[in-house]
C-alpha cells in the first residue's frame, strides 16, 4: 500500500454523492429514453404504452417487455422527414464547423501572438459573450437582420441595395447565428494549444530556411492539431443537435433533427418517436466522440 | 568568510589522519556509542513490480549529516519519502529511537521534510508558513510567536515575515522552507535536493549555511542529492545508491580514495581503469599484468580479492607526468609504475590542467595537474612525449 | 518573468493580419450585443427607428407581471441549481484529481464530460421521461435538478483544472507538518481552489439563467422561466421591451464577471501564482 492512499481514500469518498446524482439524473434517464423509444404511442397521460409500473410485479414487466417493438425505429428509417432532417443536421454541422475553423484559427493565432499581459484580456473578451445568454445573442441578430433592421438600413443608405433584402428565415441567417454562437468554443481550445506551443520551434524552422508560410504549415499547424480536434468536436456535436438557432433564424421548409424532435414531442405529443429520434441522434454522435477518444489515447501513448 | 571557517572546522573534526581513516572498517560509525538514532533494516519498496528500493540497511547516529547520492532513479528519493511517511515500505523496518515508524502516518512522526521545490504554501505569509506546523502541534500563541521569531533569526529572514512566497527570491524561499521544516524540532530532518533550484554561487554559500545550522542545532540531517560536490561538502558520510541498493556508505574521503566497486569508482569523480590479471603476490604488494599498461605493482587491498581478473584504478590527479630525455628527474626514474606516451589533448581548467596521454599501447589515460605557478613553464604541449608514473599506494584494486 | 519579457519583446512580430483578425473577430462578437443594448433605450416603438434616449421600455417591463414572475423564477432556479451544482461539482473534481484510480472512475468521468457536448434536446427529453416515470410534479424543483445535473459538470471541469495545477507536494508538506488528510485539504488545498469554485458557481448560474431547451422539457404548466418567456415573445417578433429585459440580464452577468475577476485579482495578489516551478 502506498501511503498516498491516506489522502486518496477520503478523496474517493467525495465521489459518492456526485456519482449517485449522475447515475440517477443522467444514466437512468437514458434507460427511460431507450425504453420509451420501444413503446407505442397512446392517447393517454403519459402518452405511451406500455408504461412500466414497477408496482405491478414481475409478470406485468414480462408482458410489458413483450409489447415493446421496433416500430418507431422503422418509422424513422422509412419516413423521409426524419432521414432528411438527420442528413441536414450533419450537413449544417459540417459546413458551419468548417467555417468556424477558418474564422477561429486566425483569431486564436492572433491572440497567442499578443504580449502575455494582453493575452489574458483578449481571452476575457472572447469568453464574456459566451457568458451572456445564448438566446439574447440570437435575439440581438434578429434585431439586426429583420426587414427594417440595421443591416438593411445601412445597405440602403450606402446604396448597395435598392430595396430591403430578406435576411431572416434564410440559410445564411442560420449559419451566421451558429457561427456567432459557437465561435468562442472554437477559439478557446485552439488558443490553449497555440499559446502553450514553444515559440522556439517556429524560430528554429525559420532559422533552418522555412518561409513564414512553410513555418506555419509544417510546424505550427501540425502541432496545433489537438486543439483543432477539440475545437471541432466541441462545435460539431452540439450543432448537430441544435434547436434554438435554426428555429429562430432559418426558414421552416427544412428542419434539423433537434427541431424534428422538439416538434414530435411538443406539437405531435408523440413521445415514443421523439425518444427513438433521440436514441438515433445519440448513436450518431457517439461516433465522433469515440474517434476523438482514440486519437487522444494514441497521442498520449506517443508522448509516452 | 564564515563558510571558509566552517569548512576548516569540518576538516579538523574529521576523525583521525587520512591513512587511519582509510584503514578503518567503513561500516562502523565514527564515535558511535550505543543505539543509533535511525536504523533502517532491509527496506524494500516496489512500484508495479520494479524494486525502487531493494533491501537497504543503514544506521545513522544522532547529530550526523548524511547524504544519499546516486544517479536519477536509483531509489534515493523513494527512501527519503519512506522516511517522511509518504510511501510505506513493502518489507523491512525503520527504527527511529528504537520505535518502528514504517507504518506511522506522516503527520504522526517526529520527522520533517524540506521539499525539492520547497512546497511553500502560496496563500500564506512567511510567518504563517513557518508557524503552520507549530499550530498543528498545539502550541500556545505566545510560544508560536517566539519560535517563529527564533526561526526567522536563524535563517536570516528578519523583515520579510509578512511577504508571500511569490514575493521572495529563490534563495529566500529556500530559507523559508528550511525554517518551516526546522520549526517543529524534528528528530530527523529530510532534505530532498534542497539546493537544486539555486545557481552555483548561491548554492555554495547555502551549503555552508546548511552545515552551520545543522551543527548549531545538533540535529540529524539526511540530504538527497545528485551533486557529488554538494554531498562531499556538507555530509559527514555519504551513502551511494545504485539501482535501489546501497552501493557504499562511507566518509567522503573513503568514498573517493577507497571505492568499494568499479561502479562507485567511476561514478564518484574521474578515474583511469586498467584491466588485468594478478601475476604474483609479494609481501603487501601484488603484480598485475594489464592489457593496456603492462605490468603494474599495486598495494594489496585490505579485503583480499578472490578472483584473478582484477581492475587497477587510479585517479587522474595521482598520475604524475615527466619529460623524457636527458632531464629525467630522479623520482620518475625510480618509479615502479612507468608508462610512456604522447600528449593527445590539453584542457586548461583554471586551477588545474587536464591532459590526455595516448600510451604506446594505444590506450588513453587522463592526468590532471595543479597549476601551481602563473607561468606555463611546467605545461606540456600537444604531441609531446611524456612519462606517466605513479606509486603502488595510489592505486586501488577492484573487481572487474 | 523571463518568459513574459521574452513574449513582450516579440510584440513587434504581431503582423497586421494578426491584429486585423483579432479586431474583426471581437467586433463580430460584440457589435450585435452593443446594438441590442442601445436600442433598449430607444424612445420609438419601432425597434429600428431611433427616437431618442428613453427608459420607457424599462418602465413597461416592470409593469409586465408575467415577465417579472418568469425572471424571478429563473433567478431562483439559477441560484439554487448553481449552489447545489457547485458543491457536487467540487466533490467530483476532488475525487477525480485526488482519488487516483478507483472502481468506476471511467464511467464517472464519462458521465461528467458527456453533458458538456450532449445536445440539450436529448438531456431535456431524458430528464423529463425520468420525472414522468417518477410521477414528480414538474416545476421549480424539476428544472433546478435538471440544471444542477448539467451545470455540475462544468463546475467539475473548472475546479479539476485548478486542482491539477496545484503541486501535490503542498498537501504532502501540510501532512509532514502535522495535518491529517482532511485538515491538509482544508488548510492548504481548499484556499487555493476557492477562485475556481467561485468561477464555477458563476458559470453554473449563468448557464442556468440562459437555458431554454432543458427548462422547456422539464418545467410544468404555470412555472415559466425567463428564457421560455423571451423565446415565446421573440417568435412573435422583435419588441423593445425584450431589448430591455435582455439588457438587464447582460448587466447582471457583467456585474458578476467584474466581481469575479476582481476576486481573482485579489487572490492572485495574495500569492496565488506562486505555484512552484
Amino acid at each position: 500500500m502506498s501511503a498516498r492512499a491516506i489522502f486518496t481514500r477520503p478523496a474517493r469518498l467525495a465521489a459518492i454523492v456526485p456519482y449517485l446524482w449522475m447515475v440517477l439524473f443522467f444514466l437512468v434517464p437514458f434507460g427511460f429514453v431507450m425504453k420509451i423509444s420501444l413503446s407505442q404511442t397512446a392517447i393517454a397521460q403519459p402518452p405511451y404504452t406500455p408504461a412500466f409500473d414497477l408496482t405491478a410485479g414481475l409478470a406485468a414487466i414480462g408482458d410489458a417487455l413483450a409489447a415493446l417493438s421496433l416500430d418507431n425505429f422503422r418509422l424513422l428509417i422509412s419516413d423521409d422527414l426524419y432521414l432528411l432532417s438527420y442528413l441536414r443536421s450533419l450537413f449544417v454541422a459540417v459546413v458551419s464547423t468548417g467555417i468556424l475553423l477558418l474564422i477561429g484559427y486566425p483569431i486564436a493565432y492572433g491572440m497567442a501572438r499578443l504580449p502575455r499581459r494582453w493575452q489574458g484580456i483578449a481571452m476575457m473578451l472572447v469568453i464574456v459573450p459566451f457568458w451572456t445568454s445564448f438566446l439574447i445573442r440570437i435575439y440581438a441578430w434578429i434585431n439586426i437582420l429583420q426587414h427594417d433592421g440595421l443591416l438593411n438600413r445601412v445597405l440602403l443608405a450606402l446604396h448597395l441595395v435598392s430595396q430591403p433584402v430578406v435576411w431572416l428565415s434564410t440559410e445564411s441567417a442560420m449559419y451566421l447565428g451558429i457561427i456567432y454562437s459557437y465561435l468562442p468554443f472554437m477559439i478557446l481550445p485552439l488558443y490553449a494549444t497555440l499559446a502553450k506551443m514553444d515559440r522556439a520551434l517556429e524560430e528554429a524552422a525559420a532559422d533552418l530556411g522555412a518561409s513564414p508560410f512553410k513555418v506555419f504549415w509544417l510546424v505550427t499547424f501540425p502541432l496545433s492539431l489537438p486543439g483543432v480536434a477539440a475545437g471541432v468536436l466541441l462545435c460539431f456535436i452540439p450543432i448537430v443537435g441544435e434547436f434554438v438557432i435554426p428555429d429562430l433564424l432559418a426558414g421552416s421548409n427544412a428542419l434539423m433533427i433537434g427541431q424534428t424532435l422538439w416538434l414530435e414531442f411538443f406539437t405531435n405529443k408523440d413521445w415514443p418517436v421523439a425518444s427513438a429520434a433521440a436514441v438515433f441522434l445519440l448513436v450518431l454522435l457517439l461516433i465522433p466522440l469515440l474517434v476523438y477518444d482514440r486519437l487522444q489515447r494514441r497521442q498520449f501513448e506517443e508522448v509516452k | 568568510m564564515m563558510a571558509e571557517e566552517l569548512a576548516r572546522t569540518h576538516d579538523e573534526t574529521e576523525p583521525g589522519a587520512p591513512a587511519a581513516e582509510l584503514g578503518k572498517p567503513e561500516s562502523s560509525l565514527p564515535d558511535a556509542v550505543g543505539m543509533p538514532l535511525l536504523r533502517i533494516e532491509g527496506v524494500v519498496k516496489a512500484f508495479g513490480g520494479v524494486r525502487a528500493v531493494d533491501g537497504v540497511s543503514l544506521d545513522i547516529r544522532a547529530g550526523e549529516f548524511l547524504a544519499l547520492l546516486g544517479p536519477s532513479g536509483c531509489g534515493k528519493t523513494t527512501l527519503l519519502r519512506m522516511l517522511a511517511g509518504f510511501e510505506t515500505p513493502d518489507e523491512g523496518r525503520m527504527l527511529l529511537n528504537g520505535r518502528d515508524i514504517a507504518q506511522v502516518l506522516p503527520h504522526e512522526r517526529p520527522v520533517n521534510m524540506m521539499f525539492q521545490n520547497y512546497a511553500l504554501f502560496p496563500h500564506l505569509s512567511v510567518r504563517d508558513n513557518i508557524a503552520f506546523g507549530l499550530k498543528r502541534a498545539g502550541l500556545s500563541r505566545a510560544e508560536i510567536k517566539d519560535r517563529v521569531a527564533e526561526m526567522v533569526a536563524l535563517v536570516k529572514l528578519k523583515g520579510l515575515e509578512k511577504r508571500r512566497p511569490d514575493q521572495l527570491s529563490g534563495g529566500q524561499r529556500q530559507r523559508v522552507a528550511l525554517a518551516r521544516s526546522l520549526a517543529r524540532c524534528p528528530q530527523l530532518l529530510l532534505l530532498d535536493e534542497p539546493l537544486a533550484a539555486l545557481d552555483k554561487k548561491l548554492r555554495e554559500s547555502t551549503q555552508a549555511e546548511l552545515m552551520e545550522v545543522q551543527r548549531r542545532l545538533g540535529m540529524t540531517f539526511i540530504i538527497v542529492t545528485h551533486d557529488q560536490d554538494e554531498a562531499m561538502t556538507v555530509a559527514d558520510r555519504i551513502g551511494v545508491m545504485n539501482a535501489g541498493r546501497l552501493a557504499q556508505l562511507a566518509t567522503p574521503r573513503q568514498l573517493y580514495e577507497a571505492p568499494r566497486s568499479r561502479w562507485i569508482a567511476e561514478f564518484v569523480g574521474d578515474i583511469n581503469v586498467f584491466e588485468g590479471k594478478i601475476e604474483a603476490r609479494e609481501t603487501s604488494r601484488l603484480t598485475v599484468a594489464t592489457r593496456d599498461a603492462g605490468t603494474l605493482a599495486v598495494v594489496e587491498p585490505r579485503d583480499a580479492i578472490g578472483k584473478a581478473n582484477v581492475a587497477v584504478a587510479i585517479r587522474p590527479e595521482k598520475l604524475k607526468l615527466s619529460r623524457q630525455g636527458p632531464a629525467v628527474d630522479v623520482a620518475s626514474a625510480h618509479a615502479v609504475n612507468r608508462l610512456e606516451g604522447v600528449i593527445s589533448d590539453v584542457s586548461y581548467l583554471g586551477g588545474t590542467t587536464s591532459y590526455k596521454v595516448k600510451l604506446d599501447s594505444g590506450a588513453v589515460v587522463r592526468a590532471s595537474m595543479s597549476n601551481t605557478t602563473r607561468l606555463d613553464v611546467d605545461a606540456y604541449g600537444l604531441g609531446q612525449r611524456v612519462v606517466v608514473w605513479f606509486t603502488p599506494d595510489d592505486c586501488v584494486m577492484l573487481d572487474q | 518573468m523571463a518568459a513574459a519579457a521574452v513574449t513582450a519583446g516579440k510584440a513587434g512580430q504581431l503582423s497586421r493580419f494578426n491584429i486585423a483578425s483579432l479586431a474583426l473577430g471581437l467586433a463580430f462578437l460584440y457589435l450585435p450585443i452593443v446594438i441590442l443594448v442601445i436600442y433598449s433605450f430607444n424612445a420609438s416603438r419601432l425597434v429600428t427607428v431611433w427616437g431618442g434616449w428613453s427608459l420607457k421600455w424599462y418602465r413597461e417591463l416592470f409593469n409586465d407581471a408575467a415577465m417579472i414572475e418568469a425572471a424571478w423564477m429563473s433567478f431562483r432556479v439559477a441560484a439554487t441549481s448553481a449552489t447545489i451544482a457547485t458543491m457536487l461539482g467540487t466533490l467530483a473534481a476532488v475525487a477525480l484529481s485526488r482519488g487516483d484510480g478507483f472502481k468506476g472512475r471511467t464511467l464517472f468521468s464519462g458521465m461528467l464530460y458527456a453533458p458538456l457536448v450532449m445536445p440539450e434536446v436529448i438531456t431535456g427529453l431524458s430528464l423529463l421521461l425520468l420525472f414522468v416515470a417518477l410521477n414528480a410534479e414538474r416545476g421549480f424543483w424539476t428544472v433546478s435538478i435538471a440544471h444542477t445535473t448539467l451545470t455540475m459538470c462544468f463546475v467539475a471541469v473548472v475546479v479539476q483544472s485548478r486542482l491539477a495545477s496545484i503541486d501535490r507536494s503542498l498537501e504532502e508538506a501540510a501532512m509532514d507538518l502535522g495535518c491529517d488528510p482532511p485538515r491538509a485539504f482544508l488548510a492548504v488545498t481548499l484556499p487555493l481552489i476557492v477562485p475556481a469554485i467561485v468561477a464555477g458557481w458563476m458559470l453554473a448560474f449563468t448557464l442556468s439563467l440562459d437555458d431554454l431547451v432543458i427548462a422547456s422539457f422539464t418545467t410544468g404548466p404555470g412555472s415559466t422561466t425567463l428564457p421560455i418567456r423571451i423565446y415565446s415573445e421573440v417568435r412573435l417578433g422583435v419588441k423593445p421591451e425584450i431589448n430591455a429585459i435582455c439588457t438587464l440580464v447582460i448587466a447582471l452577468i457583467a456585474v458578476l464577471i467584474i466581481v469575479a475577476s476582481l476576486a481573482a485579482k485579489v487572490s492572485s495578489a495574495k500569492g496565488e501564482s506562486a505555484a512552484p516551478l
